[in-house]
């Protein structure tokens, strides 16, 4: 009788399925590292070329940095030579003897490398170098992306270790990481949630970016234009400040949509505009900083600023609790309440929902202001957090990440906090992996966009995996089924 | 004469189910086999074999006498084989030529597509079997009765020799109906051989020179209409037997519930498609009201339900001036509504059974208390109504998208019935369903004016409306052209009624035009 057993089957691909189109992705990714790798790229192909230093002719000379990355088998400055057991590093000009050697000496000590040509070979006659070098392109940089968002284990061990002997002094450091990814997933959470909410509504807030500059605007103007209130009344009234600011330019495409069919798609993007102009404007004019001269307001009150619980440069705050508990809201409001059948019913089948008395302008509406005042909090959530003031560059795009983020999530809370923490993680670890491992920072957009595809286009994934699927043709008509299975 | 086409031993299995159980058929050349079955008794999964969309997972398929496998619709096509189905397969802004050629386009100088000589064999086979169809013709602009020839003349341009029609007549007008059996008739004197899917008895007995019926995945019977009737038919598709009349008592009207006056609607093209109706509907009686599609029903029910402001006229409920209230405010005056078309308007076919159970009552008590859904009460409330209401579902949870036509309408009906009603609002509540869910509606029906509550019965089935209505109401081109006690109404004054002819009292008329 009972169809659960496929149930279960399918709950199981919704969770595997996003898990695969991580991996997927990361391998893609490292692929990516591959073949964009300098290093590697030496190793599989043969470029025999003068080394001079310094600089001259581009045609048969390349730089000395550029030979660092091309020319690994060739001593240059910088490289680490072993001299009776020692490791010196080869510099231009010798300052410390115990750890430094000049390059000429260098060159002297390893004579079997030409004075400057080097000779490399194909990844076919030499191939354990060839993939030693992409293992290590990959190794590097992905190692640095997970130090980079979570933390080095063993530092944070050590750190925790030292602590409990009572020395908190290494935690900052090996935490701060840690913090820096929660940091950047708050918005994210908040921005997906926006979206999210709306996509449940039917309503496809593309318009989010916007909301979150004009849910900036409002809070950091109550949290600078009001002075003198205590915290617990200062705080809540700058973050509801953005709620509000950010619901209301929210709920202006909502109301077109409802009154003029004027689509959603279209006016939240153009909103998207006209909030960074107004946003221009204000930050030029209004509400710039007195007596200075770039685009910025004014500091907020500090009775206006989400705690933060660690001292240093942890800057883990408050509003990461604050966007969990908008999730678990969501959620509530979504599955537990009138209001949010309302809003699902309509989402799902706007015309039932209108025959079965439900107002569509009120759940047009209604969603927008709520998908709006999320993105709005967002916004705030980084003025009361993290800076304090509204710079004119506000956003680093989480709008726009944060539809990927919905998709990504499946439009449910809990999917889209997941999805936050993924997206807030690469993009933290990106910083690291871009400095260590010189992977530039687009790599995690490519990585989040192949996973939004494979997310997107399952099908894809499943044919990666051979994961069987009853296939929509492989199924009886519906009809069949339910009658059927008593028979 | 050996068959054409013979199936033998077909079993499809699928997880949990076996939709086909060793069923073997025939078809012969120029013969009209009727396939009769409820819905979900396996009809689809075997025309799909043989269309190819699935593999049998045993059986064989023999076409003129040779064993074949047919890998896909373009295969089966190859072997002859054409399907018509039950939602066109048409690109609504393109002409009739250019949809028939679609896939398999003619060409001159490689990439230049042939139009001309494709639209002279769109006219050549519509001639050749008297399909009168516009090759230039734009596919939106036409009729459904004529979108359907286009797909029949898909089938033929491609040269199909066998071709099945899944359930044709379930999206036509009866005229329409009667013109497509002429051209089925056609089409088996031109040579073809036709498979026809049904569950509408009448047709079968009408059309078919053979029938054989479904039941849960077998084969149960074989027959030739001269052999049985149809409650024999009826019997054996259902696996009981059903009455096909309606057992109902007397009406017993009371008090005006809905009383309609000088009502004006627009359409969509801001046409007047309601003009100045007037009629009452008292408690305790059904209220039918005929006439073909398109006549102004629909837009006369969507200004009652509150879907559409009417322009002038007033509607008034049980005493309340309801005139361009909002569908909540009229629903509070305790009406329930069975929409026309229950997939887009009756239902989210998305969420499940329970959630649609409580579609229109989820903010009441004691669904909802303050903003928060009790789901323990609504889940208690949907284990039984579909217990009372006998609605055939794996759970209450299952989407209701997944379930049968004819369950997703008891859901419906569950949903609008469950509450005390004192008008009842009823738009084609047995548009495709079988047999056994028609008799289950009607009776529920009846019940509820028994139980005293006022229903207007839209249905575009002249059958069904003189079946259930004590009181007949005729609609043509947006007026009413009558208002007759049922049991005065004949079905030939009520045929001319629907035409438009008003003094069509007692003009000897010729029974319907049937094309043998």
């Amino acid at each position: 009788m009972s169809r659960s057993p496929h149930n279960r089957d399918e709950r199981l691909q919704a969770l595997l399925m996003p898990l695969l189109a991580i991996v997927t992705a990361l391998i893609l990714g490292g692929l990516l590292i591959i073949v964009s790798d300098l290093q590697v790229i030496a190793a599989f192909t043969r470029i025999p070329r003068q080394v001079a230093v310094p600089f001259t002719n581009p045609e048969t000379e390349i730089s000395l940095e550029e030979a660092l990355w091309r020319h690994p088998n060739e001593v240059v400055i910088g490289d680490a030579v072993e001299v009776k057991g020692k490791q010196l590093r080869v510099v231009g000009d010798v300052r410390d003897a115990t750890t430094q050697i000049g390059l000429d000496e260098a060159r002297a000590l390893y004579p079997e490398l030409g004075p400057g040509v080097t000779i490399h070979f194909t990844f076919f006659q030499k191939p354990a170098v060839g993939l030693r070098a992409a293992w290590r392109a990959v190794r590097v940089a992905y190692v640095a992306l997970f130090e980079g968002s979570i933390g080095n284990p063993r530092q944070m061990a050590q750190a925790l270790a030292a602590w409990l002997r009572g020395d908190p002094s290494l935690l900052n450091r090996a935490f701060y990481p840690l913090s820096e990814s929660l940091v950047t997933s708050t918005p994210y959470i908040l921005t997906g949630l926006a979206v999210a909410l709306g996509f449940r509504a039917g309503m496809f807030n593309i318009g989010a970016e916007g909301q979150y500059f004009v849910g900036g605007l409002t809070s950091v103007f109550v949290g600078y234009s009001l002075k003198g209130l205590p915290l617990w009344v200062h705080l809540p009234l700058t973050l509801l400040a953005g709620i509000v600011g950010g619901g209301l330019w929210g709920s202006i495409p909502g109301w077109l949509k409802a009154k003029t069919g004027g689509h959603e798609v279209i006016n939240t993007i153009m909103m998207n505009y006209i909030a960074f102009a107004l946003s221009d404007w204000l930050l030029n004019g209004p509400m710039m900083r007195p007596g200075g001269f770039r685009p910025i307001s004014p500091e907020i009150e500090v009775s206006a600023r989400l705690p933060r619980f660690f001292g240093g440069d942890i800057r883990f705050h408050a509003g990461f609790f604050l966007a969990l508990v908008m999730a678990l809201l969501v959620y509530w409001l979504l599955f537990k309440t009138t209001i949010g059948f309302e809003l699902r019913t309509v989402g799902a089948n706007p015309s039932a929902a209108r025959y079965a008395g439900i107002s569509l302008t009120r759940s047009m509406v209604l969603a927008m202001f709520l998908s709006g005042g999320l993105a709005g909090l967002a916004g705030a959530n980084d003025i009361t957090g993290l800076i304090y003031y509204m710079p004119n560059a506000f956003s680093a795009g989480y709008g726009f990440d944060s539809i990927a983020l919905a998709l990504l999530g499946r439009s449910h809370p809990l999917g889209v906090v997941l999805a936050a923490l993924l997206f807030g993680t690469l993009r933290a670890g990106a910083t690291r992996m871009q400095s260590v491992a010189q992977i530039p920072i687009d790599i995690i957009s490519i990585l989040q966009a192949m996973i939004i595809i494979f997310i997107a286009a399952p099908e894809i994934i499943r044919a990666i995996y051979r994961i069987k699927q009853r296939r929509a043709q492989e199924q009886p008509p519906e009809a069949d089924i339910v009658e059927g299975v008593q028979a | 004469m050996a068959p054409i086409l013979q199936l033998e031993g077909i079993t499809k299995v699928f997880p949990g189910v076996i939709a086909n159980d060793h069923i073997d058929l025939s078809l012969h050349q120029g013969e009209i086999l009727a396939l009769l079955g409820e819905n979900g008794a396996g009809k689809s999964t075997l025309m799909n074999i043989l269309y190819g969309l699935y593999a049998p997972t045993s059986g064989r398929i023999s076409i003129n006498g040779q064993e074949v496998v047919i890998s896909g619709p373009q295969d089966a096509i190859r072997q002859g084989v054409g399907m018509v189905h039950q939602h066109f397969m048409l690109v609504p802004p393109l002409t009739v030529t250019e949809n028939v050629m679609l896939g398999d386009e003619l060409v001159h100088r490689g990439i230049f597509l042939d139009r001309r000589r494709a639209a002279a064999r769109v006219r050549e086979i519509s001639e050749a079997y008297g399909l009168a169809v516009n090759p230039e013709a734009i596919i939106r602009t036409l009729p459904v009765g004529v979108q359907q020839r286009v797909e029949i003349i898909k089938v033929l341009y491609r040269s199909a020799d066998i071709l099945i029609l899944d359930e044709p007549t379930a999206v036509l007008t009866p005229q329409e109906v009667l013109d497509l059996f002429v051209i089925i008739r056609r089409l088996v004197a031109g040579g073809k051989s036709v498979i026809f899917i049904s569950h509408k008895l009448n047709e079968v007995m009408e059309l078919a020179d053979r029938v054989v019926v479904l039941r849960r995945g077998r084969k149960v019977g074989e027959t030739t209409p001269a052999e049985t009737t149809e409650e024999a038919l009826a019997t054996m598709m259902v696996g009981r037997s059903v009455s096909l009349s309606v057992d109902k008592s007397p009406a017993r009207p009371q008090e005006s519930v809905l009383e309609v006056s000088g009502l004006d609607v627009l359409d969509d093209r801001h046409q007047l498609a309601v003009k100045n109706v007037s009629f009452e509907v008292h408690q305790g009686e059904i209220v039918g009201l005929a006439g073909v599609q398109g006549n102004g029903q629909t837009e006369l029910v969507e200004a009652l339900t509150g879907m559409r402001p009417s322009i002038s006229g007033t509607v008034r409920i049980d005493g309340h001036d309801v005139t361009n209230a909002s569908p909540r405010q009229i629903i509070e005056h305790d009406v329930a509504y069975v929409p026309e078309d229950r997939q887009q308007d009756g239902l989210v076919l998305d969420f499940a059974v329970s959630d649609n159970l409580i579609l229109n009552t989820y903010y009441r008590p004691p669904f909802a208390r303050g903003i928060g859904l009790q789901r323990d009460v609504i889940d208690a409330s949907a284990r039984q109504l579909v217990q009372d209401f006998d609605v055939r579902t794996p759970g209450i949870d299952t989407a209701v998208g997944n379930l049968s036509g004819g369950n997703q309408q008891k859901v419906i009906v569950a949903r609008e019935f469950n509450r005390p009603i004192q008008l009842l609002i009823a738009s084609q509540p047995t548009r495709g369903l079988d047999v056994g869910s028609i008799e289950y509606i009607h009776s529920r029906i009846i019940a509820q004016r028994d139980g005293g509550a006022g229903v207007l019965l839209i249905s575009s089935e002249l059958d069904e409306v003189m079946q259930l209505a004590d009181r007949i109401l005729v609609m043509f081109r947006g007026e009413l052209m009558a208002d007759l006690p049922a049991d005065e109404a004949g079905r030939d004054q009520l045929g001319l009624l629907m035409a438009g002819v008003s003094n069509a009292q007692a003009q000897p008329q010729p029974e319907e035009v049937s094309g043998s």
